[in-house]
């Protein structure tokens, strides 16, 4: 049988080429194998013509049969789009590494477009000399590489009164996991010269919202890294270009982007984000304040609602990513039966603490319905909980800090849905 | 390791901290000098603030409620306002000062502020109609729920609970679904993807 050509393509139309031929591509499986595959039989396009040449995309975007791999918003989550949320496809990712271009935006006056060149870091308060830094300044201190999960306070929180968004982007992606480059907090606190009664520090940004929070000394010349860079280049605009400040393992919210000054006092500062948002309502209507550690949660993102089972029966890889705020993630468990029997996962990649874990399951699957869920241990001996319990004690209100373990029904299928169980 | 001694950076100038260390505190440190009455702020609220706000605090749409919701937090549905949730007055200066108005954040002055935090008062019925705000006032304001926070206190409460030896097998008799999110039906549909995903099952 001789090969068949298909339509010729230009070199410059490859993308619209391309898109064009998905569909044929997505259909050569194992029932046309018999026939004998075209995917195989008949010479593709890209078999033939020229690829785009290196002087083509200078800065390169992934393959356009990944264009699905994007940011989602939920436009009813909040008033509008500049003071909001967007979730990164954790479903589509593997690895520990978040790709810059999907790291999910928490923005309170939008992402500030910040010329680096008139971007300044000013510490003041209670230190020796209040001091005023250029961006060259900062690049001539010491710098330390690490890998952070950076988890927004809120992620899940629309989960506390029973499953509501179908998929895990949805339900889990308020986080990424990158690299940061950056100066320890405490080098640059260090060059002022912090006073005896400096207690607490207070980060702000340069945006228009003027992010405030009050960070405690110890934690401030224990683990934090002023950042400027990001899986190695430059902080994206929207993650805090020029700088930002990073805080392991603490929520979201105090990784002030766009950081333009550190002041240094001795009682905190009781900013709108740490009173009226992220504190953390009861049922009894007292308040937790202060809740800055994120606690130890895992998510399984393959399969989840949207990344179903689409290859029936037999073999089947199950895969998730766990994380702690007090260290590193030792061991998950999985069930697929709703949690009568569980099983060891298989934890896979480097374990760094206060950063993204990976972990897969591999099964037989015959075919009857799933009930999934992971559950993470972390290295102090925390076992994640389920919502039941985080609800008994703090009810349904408290809007942050939901690490509660999730539940993925799958069906017959192979359709999966956000589900809660007894 | 290294200690801070590298000589990098210059010292800032009076003029320059002066120009951003603007925030305030509940022990009214950093209040700049001023005042404004209720009677000031109501004209300034409604020019600046009513479009999102609502003309009694009441909220547009999704935007914050600012006043209301008095005794309200341990209902199911909770309104959480400066007059029923906040702890300080403070932050409400400090906030609206530093980023507000939304699009317009650091327009007004500090009188302005301070006429606009007396007007949230009176909409929380906090202060009279004859109130008037300033340095020298603002500490005699008393937060009606400035006592109900507390420091986390996972550490006690929650992670013993949550520490220790797990169920591995046979853990319960039977498994129920109890809540569904495809009968809630709120999730953004995903056109490309889903046509994407039927392409490739068939």
């Amino acid at each position: 049988m001789s090969r068949e050509r298909s339509a010729p393509a230009t070199r410059r139309g490859f993308l619209k080429a391309g898109l064009a031929a998905g569909g044929a591509v997505a259909t050569g499986g194992a029932a046309r194998a018999a026939a004998g595959d075209p995917a195989i039989t008949e010479i593709q396009p890209w078999m033939q013509e020229l690829g785009p040449g290196v002087d083509e995309f200078p800065y390169g975007m992934p393959s356009p049969y990944e264009s699905h791999v994007r940011r989602r918003n939920v436009e009813w989550l909040t008033a509008d789009p500049v003071s909001s949320i967007n979730f990164t496809p954790i479903h589509e990712l593997d690895g520990i590494i978040t790709p810059n271009g999907v790291c999910f935006e928490r923005h309170h006056a939008g992402a500030a477009q910040v010329d680096p060149a008139k971007h300044r870091l000013m510490i003041n308060g209670l230190v020796d000399k209040p001091l005023v830094f250029t961006m060259k300044d900062l690049m001539r201190f010491p710098r330390e590489n690490h890998v952070y999960f950076c988890e927004c306070a809120a992620n899940s929180g629309m989960e506390w009164r029973g499953a509501q968004l179908n998929g895990a982007q949805f339900t889990h992606g308020m986080i990424h996991n990158v690299m940061y480059t950056g100066i320890p907090l405490r080098l640059l606190l260090e060059e002022a010269g912090v006073k005896t009664n400096g207690k607490w520090v207070m980060p702000e940004g340069a945006d228009a919202s003027g992010m405030t929070r009050s960070v405690p000394m110890e934690k401030a010349m224990d683990d934090c890294l002023v950042a400027f860079k990001m899986n190695g280049e430059a902080l994206r605009v929207e993650q805090g270009y020029p700088l930002r400040l990073v805080v392991p393992g603490w929520e979201g919210n105090m990784w002030v982007k766009w950081l333009r000054r550190l002041e240094v006092g001795d009682e905190p500062w009781h900013h709108r984000e740490e009173t009226s948002k992220y504190t953390d309502l009861m049922a009894d209507g007292k308040a937790r304040r202060f809740t800055w550690e994120m606690d130890a949660k895992s998510v399984i993102t393959n399969p989840s609602p949207q990344a179903p089972l689409t290859h029936g029966k037999g073999r089947t890889v199950l895969t998730g990513i766990a994380w702690s705020g007090r260290g590193t993630i030792p061991r998950v468990d999985v069930t697929i039966d709703g949690g009568k029997n569980w099983h060891e996962a298989r934890m896979s990649g480097p374990s760094l603490s206060k950063s993204m874990h990976r972990f897969y399951f591999e099964f037989e699957w015959d075919g009857t319905p799933l009930l999934l869920q992971s559950r993470a241990h972390d290295s102090t001996g925390y076992v994640q909980p389920t919502k039941d319990e985080l609800r008994k004690i703090r009810g349904e209100n408290s809007i942050y800090h939901n690490n509660g373990i999730q539940t993925w029904y799958i069906n017959e299928k192979g359709e999966a849905e956000n589900v809660e169980i007894s | 390791g290294d200690t801070g001694n590298f000589g990098l950076g210059r010292p800032a100038t009076e003029e320059e901290i002066a120009a951003w260390d603007i925030d305030v505190r509940p022990d009214g440190a950093g209040l700049p000098e001023g005042s404004g009455s209720v009677m000031d702020g109501e004209p300034l609220y409604t020019d600046n603030c009513a479009v999102c706000h609502g003309d009694f605090g009441e909220a547009v749409g999704r935007w914050p409620v600012l006043a209301g919701g008095k005794g309200s937090l341990k209902n199911d549905r909770p309104v959480k306002t400066i007059g029923s949730y906040w702890p300080y007055l403070s932050t409400v200066f400090d906030y609206v000062n530093r980023a507000m108005p939304f699009g317009n954040a650091q327009s007004l002055t500090n009188d302005e502020v301070y006429a606009i935090t007396a007007y949230l008062l009176y909409l929380n019925d906090l202060v009279d109609d004859e109130f008037t705000l300033s340095k020298e006032t603002f500490l005699d304001v008393k937060m009606p729920n400035a006592e109900a926070f507390y420091p986390d206190d996972r550490a006690e409460v929650e992670l013993p609970k949550f520490s220790g030896e797990v169920c591995m097998t046979d853990c319960k008799p039977e498994v129920e679904i109890t809540a569904r999110a495809a009968i809630v039906d709120v999730t953004p549909e995903d056109t490309a993807t889903r046509k994407a995903r039927e392409a490739e099952a068939t």
